[in-house]
């Protein structure tokens, strides 16, 4: 878990990197143009120091899939916050979880229900995580749409980004659910972020051109890179229902897995 | 690419908005208690073509570790004193709001450094000291050497807004494809 987290902090997946290398080339927005530099000169020098990509570590979202054998206990639970309290110390990362009304900080990136961890059945025990930055996960939304108006999704995810501006850090990847449940869509769409970046649907990509027409730019300076990719991933819903969500990730979209042996 | 050092002085006001500039020298970081603090306290060091960083650095040992920009728009209230004191530049991310920018005119600007570069930055500065240790490591004003680091002008003295033009742009665009207001 400790190793999944230090890896993620400090070396951006491949195919985030050369998403953002593409735009670079893509780019004809001389300031955004300079942004887009910045930001590989940062991944270059995070990658060769191993020092952080972002001084926003983020919260650790943690998915796990467990082979038929392992019983999934506490002690599984416990060992994930363990190795998050073990990484906080080691690389170290800044503590970001807190009390939500108190706002007091247990200083270790653990609390209540923090790391939040997703279970599925698999072959072997993999633990893989997401460390989700603040800026970006405070203008995501999930909206509840009418069943009738299919053609409101699209409209929905640009309305996302244009009111965020240069909140979340852009360039974005979004991670968009579509279906399920209220809660069962804001997870689709977290999940949406762990896909590659580097292949999208004729729908991803239609999202992805409609929220690049708007010209916000990588930091919200304009030019024509404000998503570097457009995620989605359905569920079936109600019939009374059309639930979207919109998890907003910035470019620094961490994530990392690792196999964990198991003893047996 | 102009090269810009400080202290700042009426050289900035031939800065336009869209510029790519660096800065070298002196620069002060500060958050929202820092402003409070200052406002409060008095500021600690000459404001006479100063420059603020709004940023909540890591600091380790003698080093800075990471230190990419926060979100200025939070310290929106919070700048006019620093300004009628005589700072001349502000670095953050994301721009600020149309106050600060009719304050700017005529005397100071905003540079724009790219969010989440903590390891760029950190790669161009040097420790130089603290002060108000008490507020913690994010809030602190620390005094931090730069050596070039890559900027661009998002504000600068007449009133031009890189922010608000792209924001203007995005909502245009909206309403054009969604005929919505």
């Amino acid at each position: 878990m400790a190793e999944a987290l230090a890896e993620a902090e400090v070396r951006l997946p491949p195919d985030v990197e050369q998403a953002i290398r593409t735009a670079h080339a893509r780019e004809k927005n001389p300031v955004a143009k300079g942004e887009l530099g910045n930001i590989l000169e940062n991944i270059a020098l995070a990658k060769k120091g191993r020092t952080l990509i972002c001084q926003d570590t983020g919260i650790p979202v943690v998915y796990l899939t467990i082979p038929p054998d392992v019983p999934y206990t506490r002690v599984i639970e416990e060992a994930v916050a363990q190795g998050v309290r073990i990484a906080t110390e080691k690389i170290p990362l800044r503590p970001n979880a807190v009390d939500p009304c108190s706002r007091k900080n247990s200083g270790d990136n653990t609390g209540q229900g923090i790391p939040p961890i997703h279970v599925r059945p698999g072959e072997e025990l993999t633990v893989t995580v997401l460390p989700k930055g603040a800026g970006s996960e405070n203008v995501s939304r999930v909206g509840m749409l009418l069943p009738t108006r299919t053609e409101d999704v699209v409209k929905f995810v640009v309305e996302t980004v244009a009111l965020a501006g240069a909140r979340p850090c852009p360039p974005v990847i979004l991670g968009v659910g579509i279906g399920s449940t209220f809660d069962g869509v804001a997870a689709l769409a977290k999940e949406a972020l762990l896909l590659p970046v580097d292949v999208m649907d004729p729908f991803e990509r239609e999202l992805c051109d409609a929220v690049n027409a708007l010209g916000i730019g990588p930091m919200g300076l304009g030019g024509d890179t404000t998503v570097l990719a457009v995620k989605v991933k359905r569920a079936a819903c109600h019939t009374a229902s059309l639930p979207v969500a919109v998890n907003v990730q910035c470019w620094a979209s961490r994530r990392a897995t690792r196999v964990v042996e198991v003893r047996r | 690419m102009t090269d810009l050092s400080t202290p700042l002085g009426d050289e900035i006001l031939g800065l336009r908005a869209g510029d790519r500039v660096t800065l070298s020298g002196t620069v002060y970081t500060a958050r929202d208690e820092a402003h409070l603090r200052m406002q409060k306290e008095g500021i600690p060091f000459d404001p006479r073509g100063a420059v603020i960083y709004h940023c909540g650095p890591v600091v380790g040992g003698n080093r800075i570790v990471a230190a990419g920009p926060t979100t200025s728009a939070r310290m929106d209230t919070l700048t006019r004193f620093l300004i009628e004191a005589g700072v001349r530049g502000i670095i953050g991310k994301g721009g600020m709001g149309k106050e600060v920018v009719d304050l700017l005119r005529g005397r100071a600007v905003y540079l724009a450094f790219t969010g989440g570069c903590a390891a760029l930055a950190a790669s161009r500065m040097q420790l130089g000291g603290v002060f108000f240790p008490d507020l913690g490591m994010a809030e602190a004003v620390w005094v931090i050497g730069l050596d070039h680091l890559p900027l661009v002008v998002g504000i600068d003295a007449h009133g031009n807004d890189l922010f608000q033009r792209a924001r203007e742009e995005a909502k245009a665009q909206c309403q054009a494809r969604f005929h919505t207001g």
